[in-house]
């Protein structure tokens, strides 16, 4: 790594700043005191008892010793009996770990059920039992907070190993032939590394603590050492002559233990992934992830007809958006959108990730995520304005919104009748017996069984499928105006997806509900629509119908890309468009372009600039410039490929929600 | 149920891998239950099986027992006649490999592609140093710049990690390779590129490959055979071709009709209660 | 661990709180019940043979540990027989597991008296400190931690979250016999107000439990702070946002029920370790509870006291674990599953 990205991951995170100096200045103290102060700590003068003052800052003891000086010269004591027992723990506690994960089955688990049962126990009684064999005294002080702290060491290891263990690399090393504890050594230590640095930190500090106690109840360091923990055990019994003797070694400890938590909570965040990047990205619509796009440039890449007259718009629409744009800080992920829906209408958004078709969804919805901004000329549901503040009863109940994760999409700790009626209970008064009556036969008509069961069970109960009908289900219990399905069927089976397309053809022909319908499927999108609004980079580039995405008839060339590399829509064996639809589609390069992810900071490696945006400055409207076929069978990405790749994928940090 | 199975093109008399009345249960005790109920197929040397299943068909408990992670609680995994051992060490490792289905967890965030194709070339040492060239080569046979070597793995777009991953799983030289869901995470036109990336391999390296996937449409693109599992039986088998014309089970035919832009989807049918 | 703050400082992955994947035995209580059986009897018996082991790994001669190195022969032989040292160790796990089954744990050395007297003697003034610094540190730490985590969600109001996280982290970083310490000094000496020690009063129990939950309110409460941020931002507040609730029954209906399983599992460790604490807070109060008890006995070498006292403890370790799970599969039945949940 860099070294200037060093300084700003230091720079960014001033918590482990702190902890660092705290803990430094500790560790200075404890070189530098007892050689320079152990004369005024430990020789006895005729001073005894002396409040605070000038030539002791904090006082004396019974003995004439400079309170301040004693608790400075006790750190190296405090801190190298801490440093002993965390060693000991840790390298023990981790060894322990990780051994377990090449022992067999049944000694793993023997062990693993060992180590949960130890780990039960607070660890303080296990440090009793200890200095109980061992008898008062500083080694044994050190061994019975090195053993307790063991178990904690070894459960998080085991258990963070096993998280890696999980992981897809671990498994192809295995195949690949590594051996047992070269895979230990070479991928899941490096890769468990972080949060053991983390809890090594805070386990210090616990350790330093624990000691503590132990010299303060008596079992720890005994006379004539002196370590903080002792300082305070011998000032107790003066505490109501001289209060003061306790705050120099309280001080010592309260301090330790913020610098050593300060210090956990800034590696922690170093070693985070998610909070590695400067600025956290807007967790929320998929699509928020879109490349910046200069909103200067917009002009030349309206669709044909921009806001207003062509295909996609009809007259007395009952959802108007006119002009929409969304922001994020300063990246426009929607970039001047205009359609309208007519009543009992489907209009489909189809797109590849970062296209913007889910965060349009969301602007419509009014659940963007916080910090993303949208505006709009218009944006309006029949009478109902979008842009201010619409009542929330009637945003609930003339909006229904199907999402994409079913599994997500439902709170897992609340039953689902709760969750399906939820709307009607509160934004139509319906009772809480008839609005399980209604849901129920709502689920029976849509041939969910045992709807009375269901709606007792919770989330976790149901496969992925049944609960996204339902939900759907639950959406038109208000009866809306307009549904808003978000990639309704991306997470399902084909078909599951083959049914809940039915579903929502059913409602519209029954119910008249117009549909705004997000999918990256073009074949999805092409079976339910009347229109389809074709999204890259956050803008609309084509306008056009489901009929002619079935039958191909399609005319615009970034569409008939997208056809070209559907698989569905090819020959078997054909093969598939691979080209990107971006600025330099012009010069589009066969076989071997070079690698151009990002870095983390988000700069392509390459050194293209990141906000060149795809669609940049291509005419749309006619054959793309110097005339490449674009529908053609050239294979392989461009230069930029990757300003849509990259945002197309999900972002490092899902890696650690799987 | 098992539809009997053997490929009724040319490769019959040759069949690279053999399974056998493949049997796998997943947990213990009374939570065992049973993924696979005895299947049987066979694919010849240099062709693609396609492997065919909704969610918890157990396609990818038979990659996984394929490649030695479960054991089979009965019937046989015969490659070149020979009974298949569970696939470890470097012998393992020449037989079978794995493309993974996620991209992001299939390498090793801490180690660059060097490192981790090196791995694959040495699994003791790991040593980047001897192995560069071939390195090289394999980054050049799936379209990457070998200059890239020294990245790591989070600098890299899920689709080329796609690629990287592929270049892995054959820098062992395998007698073949299982592709598990790999398209699934990217994006159209990624995935686009992956397929004509894997014909192109296919035709250069005449791989013998078990191509595992819930999409019939990218099916139909890769594979010469096809066979479709439900609920751990395998209950469709054949060429590719005849089987997505005419299926033999009416569950495949009810697959094959579920896919939007196959001309028997029908989208105002009632749904089939099942 | 038990005297500083239970929690590590620093926030930690889920895999730090969530236990080892359990066996899978089925669902529901009735697999909860087995697994739960089974992992109780096995800390049990964890417990009894440490506890056990105290004696015969003492070093050297354990006679002459106990008795002193200038102990007349006699002595020593007298200390032999009455622990049974010249008998097999099985033997004497027999006796020790019939003194355990007989309720009477021993005799103790310094008072002749059955260690479950002095147990059943001092157990209700350690169980009056820790019941309420419990209870008071779960109805500290979850008000405070949701509201917060509520009002700085998404990176809102952020010197609220700096002041919170400095404050709360001071607090939950200070050794609780340093809080009882100062807090004597403030309180019961430049004040008055309150006594310093005994048990006599119910006002003497003030110091003590504030002292005792200070530093697991404050730890639980950064926890659940983040742990509100965590689940603001999962797909089903966005759902339930759709569902334009009030922002009062957004967030208790639909974050809070999601906050208690992870609460309650790390309130799980901090409440054990607050076990702990309360054994060396006694001291400081000079609180006739457990605490002052066994650290008597560990300087004094009574070790029959010591192991009905740890054992005691252990018991009640086990005893809240087991609470905190049972209210767990009450809350959350996927934790009935096998293993507690993670994000």
């Amino acid at each position: 790594m860099a070294t200037d990205t060093t300084v700003r991951r230091w720079r960014g995170n001033p918590s482990l700043l702190a902890g660092a100096v705290i803990l430094g200045l500790l560790v200075v103290v404890a070189l530098v005191a007892p050689p320079l102060l152990s004369g005024s700590a430990e020789t006895l003068t005729d001073d005894a008892r002396l409040g605070p003052g000038a030539e002791h800052l904090l006082g004396t003891d019974a003995f004439g010793r400079d309170v301040l000086a004693r608790a400075l010269v006790a750190t190296r004591l405090t801190l190298l009996m801490a440093a002993a027992a965390t060693a000991v723990s840790f390298v023990v506690g981790v060894a322990i770990g990780a051994l377990v994960h090449l022992a067999p089955r049944w000694l793993r688990e023997t062990c693993l059920r060992l180590i949960d049962s130890a780990v039960a126990f607070p660890s303080l009684v296990l440090a009793l039992v200890i200095a109980a064999v061992l008898g008062p005294g500083t080694g044994s002080a050190i061994v019975a907070i090195a053993v307790a702290g063991v178990p904690g060491f070894a459960r998080l290891t085991a258990n963070l190993a096993a998280t890696v263990a999980d992981k897809d690399y671990v498994l192809t090393a295995r195949l690949l032939g590594v051996p047992g504890p070269r895979i230990l050594t070479r991928h899941v230590l490096p890769n468990i590394s972080g949060p053991l640095l983390v809890l090594l930190s805070s386990s210090f500090t616990l350790s330093l603590l624990d000691i503590s106690s132990l010299s303060f109840v008596g079992l720890g360091v005994q006379s004539p050492q002196y370590d903080w923990g002792r300082l305070l055990n011998e000032a107790l019994p003066s505490i109501f002559a001289q209060p003061s003797v306790v705050l120099a070694p309280s001080i010592m400890l309260i301090v330790t233990g913020v610098g050593a938590m300060l210090l956990g909570d800034g590696v922690a965040s170093l070693v985070d992934p998610r909070t590695r990047g400067t600025a956290p990205a807007p967790t929320g619509a998929a699509d928020t992830a879109a490349p910046a796009t200069p909103a200067k440039e917009s002009r030349a890449l309206r669709a044909p007809g921009g806001a207003g007259a062509t295909a996609g718009t009809e007259p007395d629409g009952l959802l108007t958006v006119d002009g929409l744009t969304v922001r994020a800080g300063d990246r426009t992920l929607v970039d001047d959108v205009s359609f309208t829906i007519g009543a009992g209408r489907i209009v489909g958004l189809v797109g590849e990730s970062g296209s913007g078709k889910s965060t349009i969804a969301m602007a419509v919805a009014g659940l963007l995520p916080e910090g993303v901004r949208a505006n709009a000329t218009r944006l309006a549901l029949g009478d109902l304005d979008l842009l201010g503040t619409p009542p929330g009863r009637r945003l609930a109940t003339e909006i229904g919104i199907v999402y994409q994760d079913p599994i997500g999409t439902f709170n897992p700790a609340l039953r689902l009748g709760a969750q399906l009626t939820e709307v009607a209970r509160t934004h139509l008064g319906t009772s809480r017996r008839q609005a399980r009556r209604d849901m129920a036969r709502a689920l029976a008509d849509i041939h969910v069984t045992e709807p009375e069961r269901r709606l007792r069970q919770h989330p976790h109960e149901l496969s992925g499928g049944m609960l996204q009908r339902a939900s759907i289900a639950s959406a038109m219990t208000t009866n809306p105006r307009l549904l808003i399905a978000d990639e309704p069927t991306t997470a399902l089976d084909v078909t599951v997806q083959a049914e809940v397309l039915r579903q929502f053809r059913r409602i519209n022909r029954e119910h008249g509900t117009a549909m705004l319908f997000i999918s990256h499927d073009i074949g999805v999108v092409g079976v339910l629509c009347d229109t389809v609004l074709v999204l890259h980079g956050g803008r609309v580039v084509d306008r056009t119908t489901g009929r002619d995405l079935r039958r191909g008839t399609v005319t615009h060339p970034y569409t008939r890309a997208l056809l070209a590399a559907t698989p569905a829509a090819v020959e078997a064996g054909a093969p598939l468009s691979a080209v990107r639809w971006t600025a330099d589609t012009a010069t589009a390069q066969p076989d071997g372009t070079p690698l151009d992810g990002t870095t983390p900071d988000g700069k392509p490696v390459d050194g293209t600039q990141p906000d060149k945006a795809p669609l940049d400055g291509t005419p749309l409207d006619g054959t793309p410039a110097h005339g490449t076929p674009l529908a053609g069978t050239t294979a392989h990405g461009t230069p930029s490929d990757d300003l849509s790749d990259t945002a197309a994928d999900r972002p490092p940090a899902a890696e650690g929600s799987r | 149920m098992s539809a009997t199975a053997t490929a009724p093109d040319a490769g019959t008399a040759d069949p690279l891998l053999r399974v056998e009345d493949l049997t796998v249960e997943l947990g213990h005790g009374a939570a065992a239950r049973r993924v696979l109920k005895g299947v049987s197929f066979d694919i010849p040397r240099g062709s693609t099986l396609a492997l065919v299943g909704e969610s918890g068909s157990g396609k990818t408990t038979l990659a996984r027992t394929l490649v030695g992670v479960h054991r089979p609680s009965g019937g046989r995994i015969l490659v070149d006649g020979a009974p298949l051992r569970a696939a470890r060490g470097r012998e393992g490792a020449a037989t079978v490999q794995m493309i993974p289905q996620d991209p992001y967890s299939s390498f090793d965030p801490r180690r660059t592609v060097a490192q981790s194709l090196a791995e694959a070339l040495d699994p003791i040492r790991a040593r980047v140093g001897p192995v560069r060239t071939r390195i090289a080569e394999l980054l050049g046979q799936v379209s990457l710049d070998p200059d890239s070597m020294d990245r790591y793995p989070h600098e890299f777009s899920g689709g080329q990690r796609q690629r990287l991953a592929i270049a892995r799983a054959l820098a062992p030289r395998p007698r073949f390779v299982i592709a598990d869901e790999i398209t699934s995470a990217l994006d159209l036109t990624t995935q686009a590129e992956i397929l004509n990336l894997l014909a192109d391999l296919r035709r250069r390296l005449s791989l013998t490959m078990l191509f595992i996937s819930h999409d019939l449409a990218v099916v139909r693109h890769v594979s010469d055979t096809v066979a479709v599992l439900l609920h751990g039986d395998l209950v469709e088998f054949g060429p590719t071709a005849a089987t997505f014309a005419e299926p033999e089970h009416p569950y495949t035919a009810r697959l094959l009709a579920s896919v939007p832009g196959d001309p028997r989807f029908r989208l105002d049918d009632e749904p089939a209660t099942v | 661990m038990s005297a500083g703050p239970a929690v590590p400082a620093g926030p930690l992955p889920a895999a730090a709180v969530r236990r080892a994947p359990g066996l899978r035995l089925g669902g529901g209580w009735a697999g909860f019940a087995v697994r739960r059986a089974g992992g109780l009897l096995m800390s049990m018996l964890l417990l009894v043979v440490v506890t056990f082991l105290i004696v015969p790994l003492l070093p050297g001669d354990p006679a002459r540990a106990i008795a002193g190195t200038n102990s007349s022969p006699a002595t020593l032989a007298a200390i032999r027989e009455r622990l049974g040292l010249d008998e097999p160790m099985t033997t004497r796990f027999v006796h020790y597991l019939g003194d355990i089954a007989s309720g009477r744990l021993g005799t103790s050395f310094r008072f002749d008296t059955p260690v479950a007297d002095i147990v059943s003697t001092r157990l209700p003034y350690t169980v009056q400190l820790v019941i309420p610094a419990v209870l008071l540190s779960l109805l500290i730490a979850v008000p405070l931690g949701m509201a917060v985590g509520v009002l700085t969600r998404d990176g809102r109001r952020r010197r609220l979250g700096v002041a919170f996280g400095t404050i709360a982290g001071l607090l939950a970083s200070a050794p609780v016999y340093v809080v009882a310490t100062l807090l004597i000094v403030l309180f019961s000496i430049s004040l008055g107000l309150l006594p310093s020690g005994g048990a006599t009063t119910p006002s003497a129990l003030v110091l003590p439990i504030t002292a005792l939950c200070i530093g697991p309110a404050f730890a639980i409460a950064r926890v659940v702070r983040q742990e509100t941020a965590s689940v603001l931002a999962q797909d089903y507040m966005r759902t339930a946002r759709g569902h334009r609730l009030g922002s009062v029954r957004l967030h208790l209906r639909h974050a809070l029920p999601n906050l208690v399983t992870s609460v309650l599992t790390l309130s799980g460790l901090v409440l054990t370790s607050l076990l702990g604490g309360t054994i060396i807070l006694e001291n400081v109060f000079t609180y006739p509870g457990l605490g002052t008890e066994v650290v008597q006995a560990i300087i004094y070498k009574d070790y029959p006291v010591i192991q009905g006292i740890i054992l005691v403890v252990g018991m009640l370790a086990l005893l809240v674990n087991l609470l905190v799970d049972v209210v767990l599969g009450i809350v959350d039945p996927r934790t009935l599953d096998g293993g507690r949940r993670g994000h």
